[in-house]
């Protein structure tokens, strides 16, 4: 009683308040809390706010990025409202003025209960092998209602596809039609790779024609596995492979991580979002056995002096009058953006920068160059890559990084993957003391540790850049206006007396808006990063699940900055090893050894 | 000649599709008459649709899966239709749509191999006093017996 006075005396507050803005609000009670809220919130917003966790299972929104799946068809989440008949979804129902909402009478409580078996009841029976088991929101939602037992059978699935990319493991028996996957795909990324087929029993997600993923338009961003809630949609597992690998003495393992799993591996094990693991990863690298434990960072300073010399160098041909240059350029270290744009943009191929992905250039230097220095035979070297992305399975079986038919990178697990790999091998993480990666692949700066989030890659870029265009040394290293999650950035940069324009998209969708203008002839910019996933690598398709939680991804870009504001160096130009690298073998940034090892090429995709 | 015989069919599927204000919300009617053209949807013809309304391939499939009025498969040159509706199924559309079956050797959906006919059912064309009703292209035949069904395959060509 003592609470719903309170709640009144901060609803009137609230109100006063609300005379003098002008957002329309409601005041409505939920369960024995009043509360007011925006006009237009659903009563799951609401209910959210105060703590009330409504169970949700089809219903997916990441605020503040574009990720968002609505369609209020599972019934998961119905809540009985006074003067209304039927039981209502709160997810779809909005709140109006007055209304009393109860969210766990005992009638709601059945019919959730009820739906949630009639969803199990052609779902397979197994969690026991099933790679989604632990994190399955349907398992989940089955331990909280108490079913123990199913009681309606009879209805079965037809045997449906079953596929295995490089990347995505496809098992559509366990689809549970939540459409969350062909939201992303179409919505937020705008791909249209899948979407639902056929009807009744026969229903199913699948590419046109009831294509194979490899033949669709399908880039494997993995947005599709990242909001799965079931185990419909998995990555392609290599850890038993790695584990064979490891145990063989004949081989040397080398392992290379990706900036964003740092920010983000430690949430497999209880820890707080954004907390950073740089040093537990390294040191729990080196007790499952690898023999050099290196950093996608170092590649990713080394991706900054081609990509930066390749801009200097179409920028300088620009203000001289070279009218056949072609601007703006792209950022290409994203192999899922590589792959929209072979297949949606195949009249632009000639735009993006030519240097390869840090994962790419890692496994090229690692293969051709440190293998050599060092006297390890080529054949009897592993490189492994630690990643965020799905999309980085793919890129490693790309026919034009296996030289000779053996690749540069032998296959690149998630940090997903790692995580249990660590669980498996009896490796108390969160306890670990911090470890140093190894040299001379291991040394990065700041500007490579921030490429795993959306304008990181821009903004080392721009270290690098200012310096070399101007001559002079850069002040401030830190590039805020080119920050944070907003779909479409831009800045101008002013490089002591040239107004340099940036752009920065996330999220496929987005990109396809800039691309679509540079298409009809509508660009006002000179460079422009893309990631194909929202929030760039730290929300990619292979890090641990954040559940709808965007929390999650303003934390671990936050870890990123963080750990690039801690580091000695902060521009990619001045890695001592990149410094060697350059002197040693590759002379100077896009030489014709640089173009050999370090850049590639683009191929039409296009299906029509 | 067959190309040029698609290339004329795609633009008259673009033609359709401009009549709609090429508006991604007329994709059903755009749909139902791009089938009257060639009696199906082929691959190509849909993925026309979706380039021309900007919209993926694959919503154009889903809804094209998902409406047994479409069809993938190419229809014969007189397309047989079975009402099932409730009159004409409780006066023996069934035992009808076995013996057309039985004659034609194909199954419903399926179109013979000589491309004369194709077997469908369809819900009620609205003539329930001569149930039960069969539709052989734009002709209607009513209060048949399975013994006639040979007689009327016969009179084709």
């Amino acid at each position: 009683m003592r609470d719903v006075h309170g709640a009144l005396q901060i609803q009137s507050y609230i109100r006063l308040l609300n005379l003098f803005t002008m957002e329309k609000q409601v005041t409505l009670q939920i369960d024995h809390h009043f509360i007011t809220v925006p006009e237009g919130s659903t009563i799951l917003e609401a209910a959210r706010e105060i703590g009330i966790d409504i169970p949700t299972l089809c219903h997916i929104d990441l605020k503040g990025t574009c990720v968002k799946n609505n369609p209020a068809s599972c019934r998961i989440c119905v809540v009985e409202v006074e003067g209304r008949r039927n039981l209502a979804p709160a997810c779809a129902t909005r709140c109006t003025e007055g209304m009393k909402v109860h969210t766990s009478t005992l009638r709601v409580m059945n019919a959730r209960k009820i739906v949630a078996e009639l969803i199990l009841s052609d779902h397979p029976n197994e969690c026991l092998t099933c790679p989604k088991s632990g994190n399955c929101e349907l398992q989940t939602l089955a331990l909280r209602f108490n079913i123990r037992e199913m009681p309606f059978n009879g209805g079965e699935l037809s045997a449906r596809k079953r596929e295995t990319t490089s990347s995505i493991i496809r098992n559509m028996d366990k689809c549970i039609f939540c459409r969350r996957c062909e939201s992303v795909c179409n919505d937020v990324q705008t791909v249209g790779a899948i979407g639902a087929i056929r009807r009744g029993f026969n229903t199913t997600i699948a590419p046109a024609f009831d294509k194979m993923m490899a033949d669709s338009e399908c880039t494997y961003c993995g947005q599709c596995v990242a909001v799965c809630p079931v185990g419909a949609l998995t990555e392609r597992d290599h850890t038993n492979r790695l584990l064979e690998d490891l145990a063989n003495p004949e081989k040397t393992v080398i392992v290379q991580t990706a900036p964003a799993v740092r920010a983000a591996l430690g949430e497999e094990f209880g820890m707080p979002p954004g907390t950073l693991v740089t040093g537990k990863m390294v040191y729990a690298l080196r007790e499952l056995g690898f023999d050099y434990v290196f950093d996608t960072d170092f590649a990713a300073d080394l991706t900054i002096m081609e990509e930066g010399a390749e801009i200097l160098n179409r920028l300088h041909r620009y203000l001289n009058g070279d009218t056949s240059v072609r601007l703006p350029i792209l950022t290409s270290c994203c192999p899922a953006w590589v792959n929209f744009f072979e297949h949606q943009f195949p009249d632009l191929l000639d735009i993006p920068s030519t240097a390869r992905s840090p994962q790419q250039m890692f496994g090229s230097i690692a293969k051709h160059v440190w293998a050599k220095k060092t006297g390890i035979p080529v054949e009897k070297l592993t490189v492994v890559s630690i990643m965020p992305c799905l999309a980085k399975k793919y890129e490693c079986d790309r026919e034009e990084f296996k030289p000779g038919g053996i690749p540069d990178v032998d296959y690149s697990i998630t940090t997903r993957e790692l995580a249990r790999l660590i669980k498996r091998a009896n490796i108390g993480f969160t306890l670990l003391p911090d470890a140093e990666f190894d040299n001379p692949m291991g040394a990065s700066t700041g500007a490579g540790t921030i490429f795993g989030t959306t304008g990181g890659v821009m903004e080392a870029a721009l270290r690098t850049v200012y310096e070399a265009y101007t001559g002079r040394t850069l002040q401030k290293v830190d590039f805020e206006q080119v920050r944070g999650l907003e779909g479409v950035r831009h800045a101008n940069i002013d490089l002591g007396g040239f107004e340099l324009k940036v752009g920065i998209a996330h999220g496929l969708g987005n990109a396809r808006h800039l691309l679509e203008d540079i298409r009809n002839g509508r660009n006002e910019y000179h460079v422009i990063e893309i990631m194909a996933c929202p929030g760039g690598c730290i929300g990619g398709g292979g890090q641990p699940l954040h559940h709808g939680n965007s929390a999650i991804l303003y934390a671990r870009a936050n870890a990123l900055y963080r750990e690039d504001t801690n580091k000695p160096l902060r521009k990619s130009h001045e890695n001592p090893y990149i410094r060697e690298l350059y002197e040693e073998c590759l002379g100077k940034p896009l030489s014709e050894e640089a173009e050999r090892l370090l850049h590639t090429h683009y191929f039409n995709k296009s299906i029509n | 000649m067959a190309d040029n015989l698609l290339c004329n069919i795609i633009e008259q599927v673009q033609t359709i599709c401009d009549k709609h204000g090429n508006n991604p919300g007329e994709l059903i009617n755009i749909l139902h008459e791009a089938q009257h053209l060639m009696g199906y949807l082929p691959e190509d013809m849909q993925r026309a649709i979706a380039r021309k309304l900007g919209i993926p391939v694959s919503k154009v499939y889903g809804v094209v899966s998902f409406y047994t009025f479409f069809t993938m498969t190419p229809k014969g040159r007189h397309p047989i239709s079975v009402c099932m509706g409730t009159a004409c199924y409780v006066r023996g559309a069934e035992k009808l749509l076995e013996e057309f079956k039985r004659q034609l050797g194909i199954e419903v959906g399926e179109t013979t191999p000589d491309g004369k006919f194709s077997l469908d059912c369809l819900r009620c064309v609205g003539a329930c006093g001569l149930a039960p009703v069969v539709m052989i292209g734009e002709k209607v035949y009513g209060r048949l017996q399975p013994i006639d069904v040979k007689k009327i395959l016969d009179d084709f060509e």
